[in-house]
């Protein structure tokens, strides 16, 4: 039975091959996840541990607000300057070094733009002289509080030399400094995985950095001969009590490495999601392939039943030939996943500038999800075919083929049964329960039913829009054959559904989105003038807050208040928080009315989180900021989440006590009857010394900030097209099918004259036909369980349902376009054929 | 050589299958011209090259060696293009079996040819063609839903229908009852007396042959005999003496 089985295996090369590939792409997507986070991991681990390489012992003050990699931004809070004197003091301590260094140092470059990085930060440090690893490159480390160096990795960004004027954004407004010195690292690098650096002389680090002198952000300890640096870490701790982190630099390395593995596992997540998905959607494909060899093979199974063979020896032979592909197709997506994960490292390398990675390392989750999800995929699609090659009646082998076309009532019902199953998941998840994976179970078992259903729905809809291509002679046959096997049809319409509907669904719901906080922003926003950044690097765009001042002055500006943002800690919980410098202006420019001024003891907070927290106007709370002492705030005022930004407004004084002391949003509301033209250039101008912040008029601000959603639908787009193109494989397995089946039919059509180009035509509106209607079957679902999600979300803000009509639209032509390419190669195919040979064949 | 105009005409007609140890040479300088408005059968044992020739004429198939007309276009040597444009416009089809698309009922069947050129059938003409193969009430049926002997009344009529310089029927009866079969004949040799079509037609059958006008005999890819107006007993005779020939 096995060597029946593996020879017949070989005989359907091309129809496992596409089906095989189905499971190769999968397994692909999978394992390159892990591969990728594996290495970048140890990346990490390296990085970090060639960065802690020269630091004993570090002492660092405990933040007041913790922040992970993954929840944002940390900002380290200052320690004195007495601390470094207590710590050189330490029994066992040779050296014990005040450093400054955080992130915000932004160097504009030659060109004037601030120089940009994704992802590592833009250190600002104070200069404490080479370590082991540092080489000058050119010039000397700054001595006067007007110089600078830099390491080559911002020389080379920014263009700059020694010698050089350079403009430098930190927390205080724009800096000129002289470049006096580039430094490089060991084995000539520009950085350490792409970390722009900044060193200045103490002082103007500490005011630049930290906001104020006599402060450090760690001290860097050496141990004396003999010592450990366990036993010097645990005597400073002691020594220093509570308040401070006492950590060798081995702790550190590891938990440096660890925070940014945890961000890494959450990317990891969003990959195996879609790969997900991916596999789902090969699941149908296989299904397909499998249905379709097994009818293929009725005469030659139904003799091996005549022969004797049991059903389970039936079952077997099929189930056989599933492991067969799936172990096949297991190995090779593993192949390529590694091929995946390295091309993924590489460019992360690239795109961080200078992180060196890694080599690529094949971990064991890697080859046990490949093997695993490779196998028990192939093998669950093959499952139902098998199934029905055991019940083929063993006289089939006597009879003349074409088993007529079932009736579909028993799916019908099954598909009926399944979607409603799917909604009522839906529905809980969306209502009931607002649990994610009840949704994507409901998303998901959606789909089968739909699938399901798929056959009896594929005939109507076929026929009308087969009607489209009904003028010409090879469309009109097309048309007839995409009619002509409605599960195979459906099937493969259903894998491409799968796909489109994911993508419709989450454009609908980000469209919706966007429109909904657009048309509030449109509602709220009373000021026609904004003052924001674009985002540079990790840490978002800040301005100088005389530009507030200034703006002020100006002639026909009403009024102007500004926005401060980080992560506080308020009674235990740790949240976002905005800060105004005078809520009563901020509330002229939303046009909220009722809010005025607040003392330095008073917040203003959204009803929301009122109404969440069981708190009461007047009731007062611990608030805990990146810097300063716990203060406890009265609420003196509540609002409408909708109606101001943020759920949390604190005081003007709080403002310096944030990690990023400017402010990030400044709103400009001009007096009635003056126009945003006259008065807009000049707030361009007083902001022309922040490069990086900008200020637009109402409507551009609200497109700008509504660009987020945009990413998020590309994003989607892009990691679902490999689904798309899983289901573009099955179009074609389909394709070459039914020409492989209709041999003799096109050998007929040739003989009476149809030419090669009609018959390629033939083949191509038959693709097409699939393919639209595939598409719009996910156009559809997906705006339908896009319009499901967004009228849940009615309470969260989003009010507006938009179906986005072009993009659908767009989505159907691509299909169209899809369906015209999947039909290239079975069309030249069977424009190829010979007709002698056609007619003759059997 | 006779005054009246040849609709199809093979000379020197040579035709090899393979190469070496399998090399089939199935026709062996065939030359045979066949008479426009003549009903003509090529008879011979199996593996005679019956088919080979048929296809070759028809432009089915590329010859070895000779040249092949039609009218007064010569075969070899057309392009993909051109010998599809020939078998649709002037050349007729009718197989032993699988004539028909499964998808096209009977009218679009017989309309398919034509339709492919984008020319309507003339009217007329049309009628003549459904009433003569009797098939006026089976229009809007599928193949699946006709009988053997209908299926191919229908393949006859699609070959009749676009008036074609010639028509080729290999085995147009082999699958049928002879009462079908019978039927069948008669409205190929209507449609030659009435209305002069050509038809050259491939059979085993010797009281399908005596239909005809003419028999031509091949035996081992040659032609070994002829016949004018046969009768079955004369067929089958000629056959008798073709295999004492062979
Ligand atoms: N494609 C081919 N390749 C090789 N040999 C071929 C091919 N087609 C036909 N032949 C050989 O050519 C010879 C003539 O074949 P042909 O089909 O013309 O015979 P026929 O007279 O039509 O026979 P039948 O009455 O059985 O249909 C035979 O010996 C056959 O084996
Ligand atoms: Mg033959």
């Amino acid at each position: 039975m096995l060597r029946a089985t593996l020879k017949s295996l070989l005989a359907r090369k091309l129809r496992l091959v596409l089906s095989g590939l189905a499971v190769v792409l999968g397994v692909m997507f999978v394992s390159g996840a892990f591969v990728t986070t594996d290495t970048l991991g140890r990346t990490f681990d390296n990085l970090f541990a060639e960065g802690y390489a020269t630091t004993d012992v570090a002492v660092t003050a405990k933040p007041k607000v913790s922040v992970t990699e993954v929840e944002g931004e940390q900002f380290e809070t200052p320690l004195p300057a007495s601390v470094v004197s207590t710590v050189a003091k330490t029994d066992g301590v040779k050296e014990a070094i005040g450093v400054v260094a955080t992130d915000g140092a932004r160097v504009i470059g030659s060109d004037g733009k601030v120089v940009t990085s994704f992802g590592p930060p833009r250190i600002g440090a104070n200069w404490t002289g080479l370590d082991a690893i540092m080489r000058m490159r050119e010039g000397r480390g700054p001595t006067a509080d007007t110089e600078i160096a830099v390491n080559a990795e911002v020389a080379k960004a920014a263009g700059i030399k020694v010698g050089d004027k350079v403009a430098v954004l930190t927390q205080l407004p724009k800096q000129t400094f002289t470049l006096v010195g580039i430094w490089g690292y060991t084995d000539d690098r520009d950085s350490l995985g792409g970390v722009q650096e900044v060193a200045f002389t103490t002082p103007v680090a500490q005011r630049s950095m930290l906001g104020q002198t006599g402060v450090f952000t760690q001290v860097t300890v050496r141990v004396a001969d003999g010592q450990t640096p366990e036993a010097v870490r645990d005597r400073i701790a002691t020594e220093l009590g509570g308040a401070y982190d006492v950590k060798t630099g081995t702790q550190l390395a590891e938990e440096s490495s660890a925070s940014f593995k945890e961000a890494l596992s959450f990317f990891n997540n969003i990959l195996l999601g879609f790969a997900g998905v991916a596999l789902f959607v090969g699941v149908f494909l296989i299904l397909n392939t499998f249905s379709i060899i097994v009818a293929q093979r009725t005469k030659e199974l139904a003799l091996m039943r005549a022969l004797g063979a049991s059903r389970r020896q039936v079952i077997n032979s099929v189930l056989t030939e599933a492991v067969a592909i799936g172990l096949i197709a297991a190995v090779l997506g593993l192949a390529a996943g590694i091929g995946v994960g390295a091309l993924l490292v590489y460019l992360f390398g690239t795109m961080s500038g200078g992180l060196e990675p890694a080599s690529v390392g094949v971990p064991v989750a890697a080859v046990l999800s490949a093997l695993i999800v490779g196998v028990v995929v192939t093998v669950v699609a093959a499952v139902l075919p098998a199934i029905r090659a055991s019940r083929i009646a063993p006289v089939a082998a006597m009879q003349d083929v074409a088993t007529p076309d079932r009736p579909l009532t028993k799916v019908t019902v099954a598909g009926a049964l399944v979607g409603a199953a799917g909604a009522a998941l839906l529905g809980v998840g969306l209502y009931g329960a607002g649990s994610l994976t009840l949704i994507l179970a409901g998303v998901l078992v959606t789909f089968v039913g739909v699938a399901l259903l798929t056959p009896l729905i594929s005939k109507p809809v076929v026929a009308l829009l087969g009607r489209l291509f009904s003028w010409s002679v090879p469309g009109r046959l097309g048309r007839l054959n995409s009619g002509r096997n409605p599960r195979r049809t459906a099937i493969t319409a259903a894998a491409l559904m799968v796909g489109i509907a994911l993508v419709t669904g989450v454009t609908v719901v980000m469209d919706s989105a966007k429109s909904s906080l657009a048309a509030q922003a449109e509602d709220t926003i009373k000021a026609q003038i904004v003052v924001s950044g674009e985002q540079t690097g990790p840490r978002p765009p800040s301005f100088d807050e005389g530009v507030l001042t200034r703006a002020r002055q100006l002639t026909g500006v009403r009024t102007v208040a500004g926005v401060w943002n980080d992560q506080a800690v308020i009674d235990g919980e740790r949240t976002y928080v905005n800060a105004t410098d005078d809520l009563a202006k901020l509330a002229d420019a939303y046009g909220t009315p009722g809010l005025t001024t607040l003392r330095g003891d008073q917040m203003a907070v959204s009803s929301e989180v009122l109404q969440e927290r069981g708190w009461t106007v007047g009731s007062v709370h611990e608030v805990q900021l990146p810097r300063g002492e716990l203060h406890r705030y009265s609420i003196a005022a509540t609002y409408d989440e909708d109606r101001m930004p943020g759920s949390y407004l604190l005081p003007a004084a709080a403002t310096k006590e944030f990690g990023i002391t400017q402010p990030i949003f400044g709103y400009v509301r001009l007096d009635d009857g003056v126009s945003v033209g006259q008065v807009l250039p000049e707030v361009k101008r007083l902001v022309a010394d922040s490069p990086e912040v900008n200020a637009t008029d109402r409507s551009a601000f609200i497109e700008q900030q509504s660009g987020d959603f945009d990413t998020v639908i590309t994003m989607v787009q892009v990691l679902l097209g490999l689904a798309i193109l899983i289901a573009v494989l099955g179009v074609v397995n389909t394709l070459a099918l039914s020409v492989l089946e209709r041999t003799r039919e096109l050998g007929l059509l040739r003989a009476v004259g149809l030419g090669r180009a009609q018959t390629m035509r033939m083949v191509t509106v038959e693709s097409v036909v699939i393919s639209v209607f595939g598409a719009l079957l996910g156009v559809v679902v997906g705006a339908g369980l896009g319009t499901a999600v967004v009228r849940a979300l009615d309470g969260e803000g989003i009010t507006d349902l938009v179906l986005p009509w072009d993009r659908m639209g767009l989505y159907l032509g691509l299909a169209a376009l899809v369906g015209v390419l999947a039909a290239v190669l079975p069309s030249i195919r069977a424009a190829r054929l010979n007709v002698l040979a056609a007619i003759a064949h059997e | 050589m006779s005054a009246t105009p040849v609709a199809a005409r093979a000379d020197e007609v040579w035709k090899v299958y393979g190469s070496a140890e399998a090399r089939v040479v199935a026709l062996r300088g065939v030359s045979a011209g066949f008479a426009s408005g003549k009903f003509t059968a090529i008879m011979g044992p199996s593996g005679s090259g019956k088919s080979t020739l048929m296809h070759c004429l028809a432009g089915l198939d590329t010859v070895t060696r000779g040249t092949v007309h039609i009218g007064g276009t010569e075969v070899t040597g057309l392009g993909d293009k051109a010998l599809t444009r020939l078998r649709r416009d002037r050349v007729g089809f009718i197989f032993q079996q699988f004539n028909l698309l499964p998808t096209l009922t009977a009218a679009e069947n017989i309309r398919l040819p034509m339709d492919i050129a984008g020319r309507k059938p003339d009217p007329g003409w049309w009628d003549t063609v459904i009433e003569t193969v009797g098939l006026k009430d089976r229009l809007g049926h599928r193949p699946s839903q006709l009988s053997g002997g209908q299926q191919q009344r229908v393949a006859c009529a699609r070959a009749l229908v676009s008036r074609p310089d010639v028509i080729f029927a290999d085995e147009p009866t082999g699958n049928l009852d002879s009462k079908s079969g019978a039927e069948i004949l008669s409205f190929l040799r209507a449609s030659v007396r009435e209305h002069g079509q050509t038809i050259v037609m491939v059979t085993h059958d010797p009281v399908a042959a005596s239909y005809t006008d003419r028999v031509v005999f091949l035996a081992d890819g040659e032609i070994v005999a002829e016949l004018d107006e046969p009768t079955p007993e004369t067929v089958l005779e000629a056959m008798k003496s073709g295999e004492v020939l062979v």
